[in-house]
């Protein structure tokens, strides 16, 4: 039987059971790793595209195809979620 | 936009959202499989496999005018974010020339920044006018 879950505002993830695989030693490098695309106020947001509902329909919808227009862009932990 | 699919999206808008808003959401509701997009706005929690709760306001030009991040439990202000997109749009229409001080609102006065403002913000701008 599976136990009960507390579910918060997070939706519940699984994830690798068992013994915890150690990741092999990485290899000694000079090449510096690839630092991760940070947002920054006055820089252009990164272009997207994803799908999406929007009033009855699935569609696909692209940031850029906003240019001329304000976005407001928001994401959240989850669907059925409080708050 | 979370993690969630465009099925699931539509479950929630179908069954809750609308009983919530009058013809339910009116913009589209984002899918994004894997976090692949939330990775490259900075939002994505890799522990818990979902989102947290950003905020990006995007102008005309693509630019990113201002963003808020917050954990799980705590919810937005909506109003502030109403508050800031309008701050944001004046000055772009002013064309630099106007800046919204703290505690602005549409309709409150606004900075003309300039030589003639340095040391003299004291006189036009109270800090009372921060909090109300």
């Amino acid at each position: 039987m599976g136990k009960e879950m507390e579910v918060g505002c997070a939706r519940p993830t699984g994830g690798p059971v068992g013994e915890k695989v150690e990741p092999e030693p990485a290899q000694q490098t000079l090449i510096p790793k690839e630092v991760s695309q940070m947002i920054r106020v006055g820089k252009k947001a990164p272009d997207f595209a994803a799908p999406a509902y929007h009033k009855g329909k699935f569609v696909s919808v692209k940031l850029s195809e906003y240019l001329g227009k304000w976005v407001l862009l928001c994401f959240y932990p989850g669907d059925f979620t409080f708050v | 936009m979370s993690i969630d699919s465009v099925f699931v999206h539509k479950m929630w808008n179908d069954n809750e959202l609308s009983k919530m808003v009058k013809g339910g959401v009116p913009f589209p509701m984002l899918s994004d499989a894997g976090g692949r997009v939330g990775k490259v706005f900075g939002v994505y929690d890799e522990d818990a496999g979902v989102e947290t709760r950003g905020r990006f306001i995007i102008d005309p030009d693509g630019v990113v005018q201002g963003y808020e991040v917050l954990t799980p439990p705590v919810g937005r202000n909506v109003m502030e974010s109403f508050r800031q997109v309008q701050a944001f749009q004046l000055v772009r229409k002013s064309k630099g020339k106007e800046a919204t001080p703290s505690g602005w609102r549409p309709g409150k006065m606004t900075l003309k920044p300039g030589p003639d403002l340095v040391g003299k913000v004291w006189e036009v701008w109270k800090t009372d006018m921060a909090f109300d």
